[in-house]
């Protein structure tokens, strides 16, 4: 299926969840980061469980320098 | 009066210097930056993912032993920056958020119904918000009236340098306010620091002033101490301001020679 990850297209498996998208992302390190599916959050304790819809729109935060 | 710290939300701070981490060319920059302003918060931003990106700006910060405070800059719209603020606090395990609602990117000004709508909300949902406001007395004090933690109203806008450039506002904004009134935007240079100070802000927040100086470690001690000297000022109550001279010196016992 195909769901968009900040902001990118992305053909994922159909069973993806949101742990494989941050995996997806090549994140080194998973400290300061935070997941959003369609503008809510979702919370790091159910990352391998909350599976993916197509057309999902999955942003992916990290905290870096800013005023 | 010794003990002279700033208290936001309960929290007391013995630094009245917030710094903004934004435009700082290095980290090894940034780190050097924090210890000489002496801060004990600093603020970071939340922006998409890179994939060597995550946790660098946050060793930085905890190397420091800071307080971090994510702030929602970029966002436009309310209903952003609740999603942005409730991110910061899933990433960042805090519930503190620098409130930020940009009407446009040109003048990068607060809009303030946006503002006031998304303080409105973050408060409900258990976040100490510190927004940024403009410098409107009203303004400010109706998002005291919705619950704000304190009140961050710019000197002119964001990274201009441009200093404080309405000093009246700022002084009606603090001598309503019930909570901390902090200085956020405009700093140019130490003696903004120092004349924000003087008119009676709780705290003062720099980034581009400092981390982007010729010499943003230098620049970070110069406002420390702009910060320190004109909080003393502030506390020991200045002269008032007059057209004429006022001798100092008696008059009584003055030599008469012929």
């Amino acid at each position: 299926m195909n769901v968009q990850v900040n902001g990118e297209e992305r053909r994922v498996i159909d069973s993806a969840t949101v742990d494989d998208i941050v995996r997806l992302l090549m994140v080194q390190d998973a400290r300061g980061i935070a997941v959003a599916r369609n503008s809510e959050i979702v919370l790091r304790a159910s990352w391998t469980t909350v599976r993916l819809e197509e057309g999902d729109h999955i942003e992916v935060l990290q905290a870096v320098q800013g005023g | 009066m010794n003990d002279d710290s700033l208290v936001i939300a309960g929290e007391r701070f013995t630094s009245r210097l917030i710094l903004g981490t934004g435009g700082a060319p290095s980290h090894e920059v940034l780190q050097r930056a924090i210890t000489a302003s002496g801060c004990e918060i600093v603020t970071v931003a939340m922006r998409r993912v890179t994939p060597d990106g995550a946790g660098s700006v946050l060793d930085t910060v905890v190397r420091a032993s800071c307080r971090v405070l994510p702030n929602t800059a970029g966002c436009y719209t309310a209903r952003d920056a609740v999603t942005t603020a409730r991110l910061a606090r899933e990433a960042l395990q805090t519930n503190w958020i620098k409130l930020e609602v940009i009407a446009d990117e040109r003048t990068l000004l607060p809009d303030p119904i946006e503002l006031v709508s998304a303080a409105e909300q973050l408060v409900d949902d258990g976040f100490v918000v510190l927004p940024y406001t403009n410098d409107d007395p009203v303004l400010a004090e109706r998002l005291q009236r919705v619950g704000c933690a304190a009140v961050m109203p710019l000197g002119s806008p964001i990274g201009s340098g441009a200093g404080i450039r309405n000093p009246y506002n700022l002084r009606i904004i603090v001598e309503r306010a019930t909570v901390p009134v902090v200085l956020d935007a405009g700093i140019g240079t130490a003696s903004d620091a120092a004349i924000a100070m003087e008119l009676g802000c709780a705290a003062v927040l720099a980034a581009s002033a400092i981390t982007r100086a010729e010499d943003p470690e230098l620049m970070a001690e110069a406002v420390r101490h702009a910060v320190i000297a004109g909080r003393l000022a502030h506390r020991a109550g200045r002269i008032p301001q007059r057209t004429y001279a006022v001798e100092s010196t008696p008059s009584q016992g003055v030599a008469d020679f012929r």
